[in-house]
């Protein structure tokens, strides 16, 4: 008897153990809504606002701290850490010259008043002066170095009061740019301590659950490094409370994973701004439709193919609108994205308030491509592939970042749709480091490279269309033409267009600027990308922007159903 | 045994300082520097901006000079700092190191416990032989990532028994290996075979030995052949392959850690080296070559004092 029991044991016990194991998996369901599990498929290094430009910081960060001013869910510039955005009409630009005389103009914004750091401090004109301080020193390190260069000037005449100097004209100065609080009474003597390492020594990243470092809804009270972050509510918030106690974001890199947690029941919800693919969205949604909602929003992330208009194949306009017209996009966009994108017909997105309406995307015509390469004289050789005079093949090299899948996907319809046209396309993508830090940075692509732009609303080109702005070694390889697109009335309209104050006097500039990129193709647009938003059906309240503004600002309006 | 250290210590010294030379110039000549990198975060940054950045961060100084920088500094124990995470690259690690050894060294340690105990099935009762082989080339074809995915879909999709991947969001240990069951399930299932052949070959070999033939002779039982006198001779060729694994250890699982979304050495090493992490990925590079280089040396002194004929043979 005593034996059997002996040898009994070691089952019992490993079957009491697995069925302890084997509870169903905690996850984020069970916690009674209290919390919030967000999966992002992106970590964060820094938490500094204003040290690097990153999505999966500018997520989290929007639980945690206000920003001077953003762009709403309908596009419009909105106030958060201040009480309204300045414009002429209301008194808070004017318009003046600088000391040596040029055109430049004086903006100011009011704080709120009820906006506090975590710690109870008052959120103060001097914690945007130390911002504006340390941004303005070159070594500090801040994203930005433009708009710093431009603001010559600080002052204020209250703890709420700000005002910059601009030694320019600019429509969108009101909107701040990155320019947002810092809380000098824990940063500034870390700063003037040693502003060279500044970058490496700022509390956001050596305290970073300090609460005196954070005045949204939330502060974040615990970081594990490249796996996450918690955030609890923040007890100095005065406005609205937000619904959920603890929200945790979870980062999963790998989308399989991602969803595969979600599905377990360990996420609540996946972050449209950094989350699924599209395409992997739209296969869960088939799968998962009444467990999740999706919404899917497009946004400004710009898909297009640059073309090196160097290579004297490309510089025929005739060859380039071939190319345009023999890519079937709409079919694409239904294949692989499910009608979630919208074709574009220029970089200008479909809910920017200065579309050109009257522009239409380029169609798919083949006939009207082949047209165009036999009036530029391409001809029909024996393996289909058009050769000109001397029997040179149209052959176009494609690339794209190695790795993302949907990409890689889209290069290869895009080079059977040109092979019908009788134009090769040789495919030779690139890892991501690879094709940003040497061969599209440095002009070193041939053909035609497939990647996307992120911009913000109205935002001016110039970096990507001004002819000063082509990447040489002269420059240090600044500049992000790489295209090499050079006209001097688009450089005019880019330097016109940001000094036109009058929204209804910018929309001629911007139409022209529409129609010369719609004809002339230094980039060949496909679509502008759409953010698969996943939620579970209990919650609600979420307003997806598609801009860079992340969704997070506004979580005081998310709740339980 | 003490002029083998002492002959292969300065060696391994001198392989890391080689190796961390070749890595730093194969990393510095990487396209994609901390400055092309700002410069596609702020398109705003003109010309001057640049050169001043490039001074500001040393990036004007040749990639010797730099390396001789760095090294200095790694003699002094200053590791610099990880560009991605914002903090010192040491204290990046270590979590990463932990979660490696954690992972690797249960799912290793899993895989040398069955792969031994397969193959010894397998060379003492040879009809069992075909069983193990079958199983050694199932685990052996089976890819990582195919079978973590299978297991999450089966375990905590299908099941929900066991979570998807991840780390607990709760302390405690039975929290803790909830988490760590599948990974730990995948990696050793991928690893088990090695063991298992390895140790089915060498067993049969030892096992047709004069001595074992005369122990059976002289009466010793099957147990005490198997356990006593065939399975330390048979283990001297597994410790090659113990000693290999053990830079696994340390250079992680980067598809088990992904598949898993566990952090972890592998994965922290593809990121550093992708993400232009010099620093990081310097010290994970070096931590992983001292790491694989020591345990050789182990190996090769177990090896000797397992089996002196080895010791004399090399004399």
């Amino acid at each position: 008897m005593i034996g059997r029991m002996i040898e009994a044991m070691p089952w019992r016990a490993a079957t009491l153990a697995l069925a302890l194991l084997a509870a169903p998996a905690g996850g984020a369901a069970a916690q009674g809504h209290d919390t919030l599990t967000i999966g992002l498929s992106q970590a964060t290094g820094t938490f500094h606002p204003n040290i690097e430009s990153m999505l999966a910081k500018s997520y989290i960060l929007g639980f945690a701290r206000r920003p001077l001013t953003g762009h709403g869910p309908d596009w419009r510039p909105t106030c958060f850490a201040c009480e309204s955005i300045p414009t002429l009409e209301n008194g808070q630009v004017a318009l003046e010259n600088t000391p040596d005389g040029k055109p430049g103009m004086r903006v100011t914004w009011r704080l709120r008043a009820d906006l506090r750091w975590g710690d109870g401090r008052p959120v103060t004109a001097e914690d945007l002066r130390f911002a504006w301080e340390a941004g303005r020193a070159f070594e500090t390190g801040f994203g930005g170095a433009e708009f710093y260069r431009q603001a010559y000037e600080f002052l204020s005449d209250g703890p709420r009061s700000v005002t910059l100097r601009f030694d320019r004209v600019s429509f969108d100065a009101g909107s701040a740019g990155g320019f947002e609080p810092l809380p000098a009474h824990i940063d500034r003597a870390i700063w003037e301590a040693d502003r060279r390492n500044y970058r490496s020594r700022t509390a956001y990243d050596t305290n970073t659950t300090n609460p005196g470092l954070w005045n949204g809804p939330y502060r974040i009270t615990a970081v594990q490094p490249g796996a996450g972050v918690t955030l609890e509510r923040n007890d100095a918030w005065a406005g609205p409370a937000p619904a959920f106690r603890r929200i945790n974001i979870r980062v999963v890199e790998n989308s399989a994973a991602l969803e595969a947690q979600l599905l377990a029941g360990q996420l609540d919800m996946i972050a449209g701004e950094l989350g699924l693919s599209l395409d992997q969205a739209i296969a869960l949604e088939r799968r998962a439709r009444g467990r999740f909602r999706f919404e899917y929003r497009p946004g400004l992330v710009w898909e297009h193919l640059d073309l090196r208009l160097d290579n004297p194949v490309l510089r025929d306009v005739r060859v380039r609108q071939a190319l345009m017209l023999a890519i079937d996009r709409p079919r694409i966009v239904q294949s692989l994205f499910d009608n979630r994108q919208p074709v574009a017909a220029t970089a200008i997105h479909p809910d920017d308030p200065m579309l050109d309406r009257s522009l239409a995307p380029w169609p798919h015509d083949p006939a009207r491509a082949a047209a165009l390469l036999e009036e530029a004289g391409w001809r029909p050789g024996p393996d289909g592939i058009r050769r000109n005079a001397t029997g040179e093949r149209l052959a176009i090299d494609l690339q794209t970042t190695a790795g993302n899948r949907s990409r890689e996907t889209v290069l290869q319809v895009i080079q059977g749709q040109w092979r019908a046209a009788g134009i090769e396309g040789r495919i030779a993508n690139q890892p991501p480091r690879v094709l940003f830090g040497e061969t599209l940075s440095k002009r070193q692509f041939n053909g035609a490279v497939l990647f996307a732009w992120i911009s913000s609303p109205e935002n001016v080109p110039r970096t990507t269309l001004h002819s000063d702005e082509i990447p040489r070694a002269a420059r240090n390889w600044s500049g992000q033409n790489y295209p090499g697109y050079s006209n001097p009335e688009m450089d005019a309209l880019l330097e016109a267009l940001p000094q036109e104050l009058d929204a209804e006097k910018r929309r001629p500039l911007w139409a022209r600027l529409q129609a010369m990129t719609h004809r002339d193709l230094p980039a060949l647009p496909l679509w502008h990308r759409a953010e698969p938003h996943v939620w579970p059906q209990w919650l609600e309240g979420i307003r997806p922007t598609g801009n860079m503004s992340p969704s997070s600002l506004w979580v005081t309006d998310w709740r339980v159903r | 045994m003490l002029r083998i250290v002492a002959w292969r210590i300065p060696q391994i010294a001198a392989t890391l300082l080689l190796l961390s030379l070749a890595a730093y110039l194969a990393i510095g000549a990487m396209p994609g520097d901390p400055i092309a990198l700002a410069m596609m975060a702020d398109p705003r940054l003109g010309p001057a901006d640049i050169e001043r950045m490039r001074a500001l961060h040393g990036l004007d100084q040749p990639l010797l000079a730099r390396w001789w920088a760095w090294l200095s500094g790694v003699l002094r124990g200053e590791f610099g700092y990880s560009r991605l995470f914002a903090r010192p690259a040491a204290e990046i690690l270590w979590p990463a190191l932990r979660g490696s050894l954690v992972l690797l060294g249960t799912a290793l340690g899993l895989a040398a416990l069955l792969g031994i105990a397969a193959g010894s099935l397998a060379a003492l009762r040879p009809r069992w032989r075909g069983a193990v082989d079958a199983l050694a080339l199932v685990s052996q074809a089976l890819p990582a990532f195919w079978l973590g995915i299978l297991m999450i879909i089966l375990f905590a999709v299908t099941l929900g028994w066991l979570p998807a991947g991840g780390a607990p969001d709760a302390p405690g240990m039975l929290e803790a290996l909830r988490y760590i069951i599948l990974p730990v399930a995948t990696l050793a299932i991928a690893h088990l075979a090695a063991y298992a052949r390895h140790t089915a070959a060498s067993m049969a070999e030892v096992l047709r030995a004069p001595w074992i033939t005369a122990a059976r002779a002289r009466g010793a039982p099957e147990r005490r052949i198997a356990l006593v006198h065939a399975l330390p001779n048979a283990a001297v060729p597994l410790l090659s392959l113990l000693a290999l694994d053990a830079g696994a250890l340390v250079s992680g699982a980067l598809i088990t850690e992904t598949v898993f979304a566990r952090p972890g050495m592998g994965k922290l090493l593809t990121d550093a080296v992708m993400g232009n992490d010099h620093n990081l990925a310097l010290l994970a590079l070096l931590l992983v070559a001292t790491t694989t280089l020591l345990a050789t040396l182990a190996a090769d002194l177990a090896q000797r004092a397992l089996d002196p004929r080895l010791a004399e043979r090399r004399a």
